[in-house]
């Protein structure tokens, strides 16, 4: 996809997003605005649960995950915004996945995907890159999977699981801890 | 899930059954995130072990209020509901069918560790961390002058902080240490009235904040903007708080931007984030914002506090006597050191954010004094059989919730390795909270149920819903306790 047709596709879900009074994710979560948010739009400002085309009901997108222990996990989608959406629904196996739902208050959902996928993907968010920022095993085609709206295009991905670890501090400097 | 140890079992011709395994997982504390780290286990145990093995694990939490989830009731600020998301998935643990919650319980008073150990089969301690470090310096009495645990506790209705009053009548405060806590203590002293009152931010602390003189708050640091402690979200809403403007000293930040390209990514762009709030010339916009702006905030380096200053009644901080730092060496090993030189600042506010630190509860657990944690190899007490640990009071006190959560899973594991492969004898019939209650009966003990909790948050949310916020939380455990039994 160009930069053009890119940047299309990012602002017109933006404007649709204006019109909408509520995004909702998955049944537990709760729908929440920080106040701090900047009311500019475009560009790097942020969109909580930013999948304003959600699937039709009858536009199926399987979707392979690979488990943190190397197993494959085939599942197609119901009804699903995101790839966090998809895991609550089908309840995947996955330990400790979305602990915010989808809120940008964690990096639980962290996933790797492909190359060309991830540049199939719109730009990144500040807030995601943040919350990406304390991920363990960051790579250069991560991606927190409640950003990471199902469309047509994602048919047959492949998503990554990566490891977890219970510091996120390491000798190279990881960053801030608490 | 990578669990060799199930493997081994699941190629085994039997299932492993195990009759009546009970795990009672110990006191979570108000100050640690224990609850994540009580209910991994009990979620891992529960829904991991019902995958795999035919076990029948009963799963007992015994905490010390009367309410659940430590700190991410108690530490998480007013402003980051969503970060309180993860209640939803706790609450789902504790309503399973093997899991029994009982609050109220004092462990080490009430009930004994080493009864605890009598009743079951596994006892995991995660009681996190309710002391703090002290700066441990002359004035550190003066009023004026808290921990910003206390201080934290104090909006968020942590009952024993709920008297503690702090006046808010000065203009600056200095708040010492750089990490996220310090960052909270900075954002609630300067947000918007109005933006508070509509978070579950306790009534006596926004009445409190409402009448406040502090417009100016200064996060001070013994090291320099490299070794800043905070994570970048939190830095970004500093930079993005409205009514409020940065003021740092461009000095402080000589030779920082050279260092960039070297950085990796989650410090390369906090660092960024940095600069540019602190010595970036502004465009015209958020000049005339940054003009507008009625209060201020800034870090401040190389800076370690020495004394704090007594007003001239003797009675109140009136400012704070600061050592100057210098950097040496690099990379890990930066090290602050004394220059001689000394600063004095003027603050009628002082706030130390300088660490939590884990207590001893019962003289029977092993205690390492000086890390401030309990000895252990991978969650296994040392010299304990079956007794556990998990969280702060396993690894020391940092990391964000999904840091300790992880840290949960792998005792949980641990203590799921151990039965497997018999190093925790789980073939005896042990009494489980039957005979605690007993024990808790006879000493005038009422414990409260997940039910009963239940009860109290109806009534918080009902309260709240009143004043447009999510909940207004009971201070007083009396009341709490009230509300429970009803």
């Amino acid at each position: 996809m160009s930069v053009a047709s890119a940047s299309i596709q990012f602002f017109t879900r933006l404007l649709r997003y204006r019109t909408k009074c509520a995004v909702p994710f998955h049944a537990a979560s709760r729908i929440l605005i920080s106040p701090y948010l900047p009311q500019v739009f475009g560009g790097n400002k942020v969109l909580l649960g930013t999948c304003a085309q959600p699937l039709r009901s009858e536009e199926k997108v399987t979707v392979y995950f690979i488990n943190r222990d190397g197993r494959k996990i085939t599942t197609s989608s119901a009804k699903g915004d995101s790839l966090l959406d998809l895991v609550v629904e089908q309840n995947l196996d996955i330990e400790g996945f979305g602990a915010c739902e989808g809120t940008l208050a964690c990096s639980t959902c962290h996933v790797i995907l492909d190359q060309k996928v991830y540049n199939q993907l719109g730009p990144i968010t500040d807030e995601e890159n943040d919350m990406l920022d304390l991920a363990f095993g960051l790579t250069d085609t991560s991606r927190l999977g409640c950003q990471v709206c199902l469309s047509r295009d994602l048919e047959g991905i492949t998503v990554r699981v990566p490891d977890r670890v219970n510091d996120m501090r390491r000798s190279d400097d990881a960053g801030p801890t608490l | 899930m990578d669990l060799p140890i199930l493997g081994d079992i699941k190629r085994s011709s039997e299932k492993l059954y195990v009759h009546n395994c009970l795990i009672c997982l110990g006191n979570a504390n108000p100050q640690g995130p224990d609850w994540c780290h009580t209910f991994a286990p009990a979620n891992i145990c529960l829904v991991h072990t019902g995958m795999f093995l035919s076990v029948n694990v009963q799963v007992d939490i015994y905490e010390r209020l009367p309410v659940p989830f430590g700190l991410v009731r108690f530490g998480v600020a007013p402003d980051h509901p969503e970060v309180k998301n993860v209640i939803n998935t706790f609450t789902q643990t504790a309503q399973h069918a093997r899991c029994s919650f009982h609050g109220n319980v004092r462990v080490g008073k009430d009930v004994t560790v080493e009864e605890l150990q009598e009743a079951y089969h596994a006892v995991v301690l995660s009681y996190g961390a309710e002391g703090n470090r002290t700066m441990g310096v002359p004035g550190e009495d003066l009023a004026g002058v808290y921990s910003a645990k206390d201080f934290v506790g104090w909006y968020n209705g942590l009952p024993r902080n709920s008297e503690l009053r702090p006046d808010l009548s000065c203009e600056t405060a200095v708040i010492l240490g750089q990490g996220n806590v310090a960052l909270d203590v900075a954002r609630i002293l300067l947000s918007p009235v109005d933006i508070l009152k509509k978070t579950d931010i306790t009534q006596h602390a926004l009445d409190a904040l409402a009448e406040s003189s502090v417009r100016r708050v200064l996060i001070v640091g013994r090291r320099g903007p490299l070794q800043v402690a905070c994570t970048i979200k939190e830095l970004r809403e500093m930079v993005n708080l409205p009514g409020t403007r940065p003021e740092m000293e461009a000095s402080e930040f000589e030779g920082i931007a050279e260092t960039l390209k070297s950085l990796a990514r989650p410090r390369k762009r906090l660092t960024e984030l940095l600069l540019k709030a602190a010595i970036e010339t502004p465009g015209e916009e958020e000049l005339e914002r940054r003009n507008r702006a009625e209060r201020a905030w800034g870090f401040r380096f190389l800076r370690k506090p020495l004394e704090v200053l007594p007003s001239t009644d003797l009675i109140r901080a009136a400012g704070i006597r600061l050592a100057v730092n210098r950097l040496e060496g690099d990379g890990e090993g930066v090290r602050a050191v004394a220059t001689g030189e000394v600063e004095d600042v003027e603050c009628g506010l002082v706030i130390s954010s300088i660490g939590y630190k884990s207590l001893l509860i019962d003289p029977a657990v092993p205690f390492d004094a000086r890390k401030a944690i309990i000895p252990n190899t991978m969650g296994r007490v040392q010299q304990t059989a079956g007794l556990y640990c998990s969280g702060w009071v396993k690894r020391g006190p940092t990391g964000v919730i999904a840091t300790t959560m992880n840290d949960s899973f792998d005792t949980a594991r641990t203590l799921l390795q151990d039965i497997g492969k018999g190093t925790l004898d789980v073939s005896t019939v042990k009494p489980g909270s039957q005979g605690v209650s007993t024990l808790l009966e006879k000493r005038g003990v009422k414990p409260v149920s997940f039910s009963d909790w239940e009860k109290i948050d109806s009534e918080e949310t009902r309260r709240g819903e009143i004043k447009g916020k999510p909940r207004e939380k009971m201070l007083d455990v009396g009341e709490m306790l009230q509300v429970a039994r009803a």
